[in-house]
């Protein structure tokens, strides 16, 4: 069992997630007509063994989608962060409350 | 090397069983071939027996860089099937079947490939008639299919879950009876000693850990036993190919790995006797009978983009519980060893057999997981483009740039999302 | 060799005897012993049959290493195969049985199979049995016998009647094993304040200390039992941890009922406890490994160290008299135990007399033999005699042909730690020279290992190994200096593992239920099968029930020796999970039968139950198929239903389509940016039809949007994509389209939704539903409202829209889910009034197939927008996800099958679903189209079908398509036709 420890609501077991995608794939703007382009994001992949930055969604959960850090041969868990950078930022603010259950 | 045949298990038998001879000669790298082959799993040492038997190119290495058949070719669940629908995977599978049908005979090697049949169970009429679909464009290519309705699919295996109680009640089957099993180890060593014995170098501990080029052209790899040249070089190392296309030059490929769990019972005396899969929702299950006794069986893949030849718990309760869906009598029935291996998943759920865009390099990949029952088919294939630089009818259209030109082989219509075929 | 129990001894309950029946005998026992021991007790010796040669297997341990007494448990749907009876407890009205023997494992037929041994040696099935002719007939004629001759024991074909459970745990230490080390690390942690559960595969906490059965032991576990349990630590007994996952996450499989002879009925069988600690603590013990000589395999050959369990806690003497054969100081303790309770003990120590342990046992008068090996065992059906061999100090081995009678030989070539469950962690076990073993490697989880599974025999050292793993996990900062604590036992172990004499061909086993022997691990060397996992596929080795526990060793020596290499050189192979065998059940949990998915009703659902309505499944939801009045089959119900929405007014349960609330100042733009139309100009109190593609711009979904103010929409979805499409929308707002404010919400379950259709839907709505106007005017095709229903007092609010699926004059009606079922019989008494009824999914289908709407049957995946004839739709002026491929040359080509409607030539004709075009003449290969959807259409009267033809109506227009549906044995001429084959221009629905 991976072992996500989601910024909004806590370690949780992964099957509360639902495993989206690479995260370093950079989607080209929706007005880039260059087929090529969009060729490679949606079909190209890096595949690592190692590092990879991941898309989680928090499915049975707060529906963030999380960026992971995690290494696909060992399956050590890294840092995490929403990947929203709005969400991100609201969510570093001492201010906001961390609820952990 | 002596034939294998009932009278030597015999004159050995009487003399102590000291006599065998290796099964293939375990071979030191030469410094040059005319053909490497990567990948010393099945698909890597049926290519080169093809290599040497169908187009006589003898001179030929298979470098492995642990032991051959320690991938997947020796993880798998053992099925071997044909029913495929999409135009380019229908004729490759049924290729492969058909060689499966001969294949101890002609390797001198009982593979033990058992047609005891496939069964492809469905609950809803919906499921039913696309499975038809599949079907009819099988009979139409000369593949043999059948539809059983509850009652007939009840007096082949007749303890299934029928009851009406059950959450998805079995409406029938659609049926491939040439279907069956193999046993997984005899096809890797049955094909390592055909073609050992038609000249083929198998060279194992030996990792491959970079490409020689000049020129554009490819002339050889560097392994951990040194340089060896070659005037082309062939790739079969599904689960690692992206890794190995990195260093290749190739650069990223519509190609993701991920994990998908097998599991083993105790042996028990025999409880079935043709393969038995479904697929509906998030339910998929497949399970057979092997000789020895245990039931073989998986599901899913994890779900994750993974490396690591081992299992989660989230897939057990999955599988387990499909397993308990179909079948309840199996919840006494002990699960003795769970395993994993690395699939390289595609982005359409279809093979590659194909040249690169690197002179001399050729590419066997993306078997997600139907790897196993290509064996045959995968190497002829294969062997066929390296010899003649050029795909044979049956694989021409298994090639790398399809999705560039919008020729997917989607065979459960899932898209561009390797986890999901 | 016959056992039988010592007058006295034993952590048995001599007074509570235990009946029970094993083939049909009446077996007594006593509270507290298993199978085997009570087996053992009553004088049972050969209790199992080999694999392969059927050879007589008798008890060969004490523990979960056991791979002889295996048994078939319990009667009918009962009834579990390959029991372990060394660790099954048994309890009154028991039933066991031998297994794998016919007619029984004391005379079984099968074992003229070891007449034929020699030729059926490591890998001899992969040499023959391929047959003089081709195909696979001769080999599975074959194979028919040779899977009879196969498996061990029987399986119940009856649902299994048992219940299982999961549960899930969270603590701060999981530690596994309950033997000394386990005890003590589990109570110091406890008592500094962690949070820990203790997991002991056996039914008693003590491991090795129970096998001496003397009070200053039992004190012990008596003292750190209480000790845990006060600290508010919890124990759980007959709980196996089967695997180590990431995370730390480790599975266990508790066994509930399976000791108890009347179980409460609430009980699970067994619990799969899911535990989630901080730390793990491995006090999983050693296995003593047996040593390979000439048929080490007969009943009454056991582990040393079973010997002298079955004395000390069974109060079971083994036999009369015991050879010890050993290469180290362990079995000393064993064989001082055994005498003392009165067998007559020879050891046998390969080693010359020089330890301390050696001395001890001369001087108080323990027969020994030293320098001395067992050669062969005599006797068939047991032990009647011991060959003995002198070894010297190379370990070349003379025999002069010495006998010592005996009928019970325990043997012991050392002990390895259990490193199972970090090899499940990819920690490979790496090979200790000074205890002959492998222990294992460096792990960087936060896992201890303690005790003799670190290889710390001596009970101080145990004890000592423990402390420093506390230290460890109390102290995480301060680095104890490495301790001095020794490991292995005082005096290294000597390598021991074959007996071989030269010219000597010996009959030696190292997988006892498999029947591999030394002489087939040569075999697989002398054939290049020389890596281990090679060797053990090749021959076995390692792959029977005990996992390969009782033999590994000796097999990865005698290859090393074969290969002239060290074993730390060859290598080990790896352990898979789970650590013993465990139920395919308890794996499932509650999740099987009718549980076996979640199941999702629809608010109405129980009143379409009452209305006699058939369901039907659609993914985890249960919808109303057809409602057949009168013992109507189901082509009746649906076609009168179909013709009663054409003729006056019908209505549907819609609740199952996905509903979102899209809300937010940029909804409209990102409504823009995910459907292929515009949405841009769609006014407050429309709604839409809008397509949405991948990224790979093959069509995804379909549906409505309804617009009920400036910044908030109402999406509806397809049912099977309602999750696909939010997670979708979700993850493009969140990461691609971060710059919209827009927020989306699953409202599926919040809205009944009904559908109200037909010529008379409007006189039915006006008269139900009357704070509304529905006229044309006010109300017109695609128009969205709101209002409230007044009912009985309460005050309903509703939203409308004008939408029709069915062709018809028609709308959707969406309520609060909670009065879905008083609106549904609302409406119902007025659909009834003006004729109505309710319809089900099939007579949906037949209404859009007569419209040629598309639903999830065309739409599955590989279909672009010119295959489902959308193309016109696309805007040309904006772009949106999967705009740019879905113009790839392969997705635009012409010849791609697009969708139309079927007739039969003959209307009297019927054809199927899944049928396949042809044109005709050539009625093969992959044909020009299918068909996807086929009713018998009330409108037309005949039976007509959608699908796909490659170049659709206007290529086939005035040509015969051949319908080829083999797999039916139907194939029939049919003509092609505009998929909107009933009314087309729209009237009836724009009315």
């Amino acid at each position: 069992m991976l072992r996500l420890d989601c910024p909004v609501c806590g370690l949780r077991d992964h099957d509360e997630f639902t495993y989206l995608e690479d995260g370093s794939i950079t989607y080209p703007k929706l007005t880039n007509e260059n087929q090529d382009d969009w060729f490679d994001a949606v079909y190209l992949r890096e595949n690592p063994r190692g590092r990879h930055v991941e898309k989680w969604h928090h499915t049975f959960g707060c529906r963030t989608v999380l960026l992971v850090e995690r290494d696909t041969l060992t399956h050590v868990i890294g840092k995490i962060k929403p990947a929203h950078p709005k969400i991100a930022a609201a969510l570093k603010q001492p201010a906001t409350a961390k609820k952990r259950s | 090397m002596s034939r294998y045949s009932a009278w030597q298990i015999v004159k050995q038998g009487l003399t102590g069983n000291k006599s065998w001879e290796p099964a293939w000669r375990d071979a030191s790298p030469k410094s040059s071939y005319d053909v490497i082959i990567i990948g010393g799993g099945g698909h890597g040492l049926a290519t080169a027996y093809y290599l040497a038997k169908n187009h006589g190119i003898t001179n030929v290495a298979v470098i492995e860089k642990g032991w051959i058949g320690g991938g997947n070719a020796g993880r798998n669940t053992t099925i071997v099937r044909s029913n495929y629908f999409m135009e380019g995977n229908t004729e490759f599978y049924e290729h492969s079947l058909k060689l499966w049908e001969n294949l101890s005979q002609e390797l001198n090697y009982n593979v033990m490939f058992s047609q005891r049949g496939h069964l492809n169970l469905f609950f809803t009429p919906g499921q039913r008639d696309a499975m038809i679909r599949k079907y009819n464009i099988m009979r139409l290519n000369g593949i043999d299919g059948e539809l059983l309705d509850r009652d007939q699919l009840m007096s082949k295996v007749p303890h299934l879950n029928y009851s009406q109680e059950a959450r998805l009640p079995i409406l029938g089957a659609l049926y491939q009876g040439r279907a069956g099993t193999a046993r997984h180890d005899a096809v890797n060593w049955g094909y390592a000693r055909a073609a050992s014995n038609l000249g083929v170098d198998i060279i194992q501990n030996c990792e491959v850990t970079g490409f020689i080029s000049n020129g554009g052209q490819l002339v050889g790899v560097e392994t951990s036993r040194g340089e060896i040249r070659a005037e082309k070089v062939g790739m079969a190392v599904a689960g690692s190919t992206s890794l190995l296309a990195h260093k290749a030059g190739l650069g990223r490929l519509p190609i993701e790995s991920h994990k998908l769990q097998a599991f083993v019972s105790e042996p028990i005396k025999p409880f079935l006797d043709s393969v038995v899969v479904y697929g509906v929702g998030h339910g998929h299950f497949y399970i057979s009978q092997s000789d020895k006794g245990g039931m073989v069986f998986g599901g899913n893949l994890d779900g994750y983009n993974s490396y690591a030849q081992k299992g989660n718990l989230p897939l057990y309760t999955d599988v387990a519980s499909c397993a308990m869906n179909m079948m309840p009598a199996l919840g006494r029935v002990k699960l003795l060893r769970q395993w994993a291996g690395i699939m390289d998943m595609s982005m359409d759920g279809s093979p590659f057999i194909t040249k690169t865009d690197i002179n001399g390099l050729y590419l066997n990949a993306g078997w997600c997981y139907g790897g196993f029952k290509a064996t045959p088919a995968s190497g002829w294939c294969f062997a066929h483009t390296i010899a003649h630089d050029a795909p044979h009818d049956v694989n021409k259209l298994l090639t790398l740039d399809r999705y560039k030109t919008g020729h997917m082989l989607d065979e459960s219509g899932h898209g561009p999302y390797p986890k999901s075929h | 060799m016959t056992g039988s129990r010592f007058a006295s001894g034993g952590l048995i309950d001599r007074k509570k005897p235990i009946t029970f029946q094993y083939d049909g005998m009446r077996v007594q026992g006593f509270a507290g012993d298993t199978i085997a021991s009570a087996l053992m007790a009553s004088g049972h010796q050969i209790v199992g049959r080999s694999f392969k040669y059927h050879r007589p297997r008798g008890i060969n341990s004490a523990g979960p290493e056991e791979s002889g007494a295996l048994f078939t448990v319990g009667d009918n749907a009962n009834r579990t195969p390959n029991v372990k009876g060394t660790i099954a407890e048994i309890h009154d009205g028991l039933i066991v049985r031998s297994q794998n023997a016919f007619p029984n494992v004391r005379y079984d037929v099968g074992a003229v199979n070891g007449l034929i041994a020699p030729f059926l040696t490591a890998g001899f099935y992969y040499k023959t049995f391929v047959g003089p002719f081709s195909g696979t007939r001769f080999w599975m004629m074959f194979e028919y016998f040779i899977r009879k001759a196969a498996g061990l024991g029987v399986a119940s074909r009856d649902a299994d009647p048992a219940t299982y459970d999961i549960a899930h745990h969270h603590c701060d230490i999981l530690v596994v094993g309950a033997g000394p080390s386990g005890l003590w690390t589990a109570v110091q942690l406890a008592e500094a304040g962690q949070s820990v559960m203790l997991v002991e595969q056996d039914f008693a906490c003590g491991g090795q200390l129970l096998s001496r059965n003397n009070a200053r032991d039992a004190a012990f576990i008596a003292e750190m039992q209480s000790r845990l349990t006060r600290a508010g630590g919890r124990i759980m007994v007959r709980t196996t941890a089967f695997g180590l996952y990431d995370g730390l996450v480790t599975g266990l499989v508790e066994r509930v009922t399976d000791h108890l002879s009347a179980p409460h009925e609430s009980l699970p069988r067994e619990i799969f406890h899911i535990v989630r600690p901080q730390q793990i603590v491995l006090a999983s013990g050693a296995l003593e490994r047996g040593l390979a000589f000439g048929n080490n395999d007969r009943p009454g050959v056991m582990l040393a160290h079973a010997v002298a369990r079955y004395a000390g806690r069974f109060g079971v003497s083994a036999g009369q008299s015991c050879i010890m054969a050993t290469s180290h100081d362990g079995t000393y303790d064993d064989a001082l135990q055994l005498a003392e309770a009165g067998m007559q003990i020879c050891v046998l120590d390969a080693r010359p007399c020089h330890t301390d342990a050696q001395e001890a046992a001369k001087r108080v008068g323990l027969d020994i033999l030293f320098e001395t090996v067992p050669v062969q065992v005599a006797g068939g059906r047991g032990v009647a005699g011991l060959e003995v061999g002198m070894c010297d100090s190379d370990g070349v081995v003379h025999s002069d042909n010495r006998m010592i009678g005996a009928d019970v030989v325990g043997m012991s070539g050392g002990y390895s730690p259990v490193v199972n469950l970090l090899s499940h962690r990819g920690v490979k076990p790496v090979w200790d020279a000074d205890i002959q073993a492998f222990r294992t490697g460096p792990t960087t989880e936060a896992i201890q290992v303690v005790g003799s599974a670190d290889g710390f025999y001596d009970n101080e050292a145990c004890l000592a190994s423990a402390d420093v793993a506390v230290s460890h996990i109390l102290r995480p900062r301060r680095r104890d200096a490495e301790t001095d604590i020794f490991r292995g036992w005082q005096t290294p172990a000597m390598p021991l593992f074959e007996i071989n004499i030269q010219g000597r061909s010996l009959k030696s086993f190292i997988d006892p239920q498999h029947d591999v022997t030394t002489a087939d691990i040569r075999q697989a060397h002398s054939e290049g099968f020389v890596s281990v996992e090679h060797m053990k596929r090749y021959t076995t080795l390692g792959m029977a029930t005990d996992q390969g526990r009782m033999g590994n060793i000796l097999g990865l020596a005698t290859m090393a020796e074969a290969r002239n290499m060290p074993i730390a050189e060859s290598g080990i192979t790896t352990f898979r999970p789970p650590f013993t065998p465990v139920s395919i059940g308890v794996l499932a949990g509650r999740s099987s039968g009718a549980d076996w998915w979640p199941t999702r009703r629809t608010p109405m659902h129980d009143t379409h139950l009452s209305a006699g309505a058939a369901m039907m499944d659609a993914g985890y939801w249960k919808r109303a198929w057809y409602y057949p009045q009168n013992g109507e089959t189901m082509d009746d119900a649906y076609i009168r239903e179909a013709a009663i929405v054409r003729q006056t007014v019908g209505m549907v349960d819609v609740s199952t389509l996905g509903k979102i609330a899209i809300q937010g100042p940029d909804a409209t733009e990102f409504l823009n940016q995910i459907y292929i139309n515009a949405f841009a100009k769609l006014p407050v109190g429309k709604a839409r039809y809008g397509i949405m593609l991948r990224d790979d711009g093959h069509v995804m979904d379909d549906g409505t949007t309804w617009r009920l103010s400036d910044d908030e929409y109402f999406m509806t979805t397809t049912t099977a994509q309602a999750g696909p499409v939010m997670l979708f929308l979700e993850e493009l707002l969140q990461t691609r389209m971060t710059n919209l404010e827009v927020h989306v919400s699953s409202v599926s379950d919040y809205w009944a939704g009904i559908a109200v259709a037909g010529p008379l839907a409007r006189q039915v709505l006006t008269g139900a539903l009357p704070a509304l106007d529905w006229s044309n005017d006010a109300f017109p095709f695609m128009g969205v409202q709101s209002a409230e229903l007044n009912l009985g007092g309460a005050v309903i609010p509703f939203r409308a829209a004008r939408i029709s699926f069915s062709g018809e004059r028609a709308w959707e009606i969406y309520v609060p889910a909670d009065f879905g079922n008083v609106v549904w019989a609302h409406l119902a008494e007025h659909v009834a009034l003006a004729g109505g009824s309710p319809y089900g999914m099939e007579a949906l289908g037949t209404l859009r197939i007569e419209k040629g709407h598309v639903t999830g049957a065309e739409l599955d995946g590989r279909v672009t927008l010119e295959d489902a004839g959308f193309a016109r739709m696309a805007s040309k002026t904006k772009p949106y996800i999967g705009s740019v491929l879905r113009k790839r040359p392969g997705l635009m080509d012409e010849a791609r099958p697009s969708l139309v409607g079927i007739f039969p030539k003959d209307r009297s004709k019927q054809f199927g679903t899944g049928a396949i075009l042809c044109e005709p003449g050539a009625v093969s290969g992959f044909g020009k189209g299918w068909i996807t959807a086929v009713t018998h259409s009330p409108a037309f009267g005949h039976w007509i079908g959608l699908g796909f033809v490659s170049g659709g109506y206007d290529a086939w227009h005035d040509k015969t398509v051949m319908i080829a549906d083999p797999v039916r044995g139907v194939t029939i001429e049919g003509e092609i036709v505009s998929p909107h084959m009933f009314d087309p221009e729209g009237g009836r629905q724009n009315g």
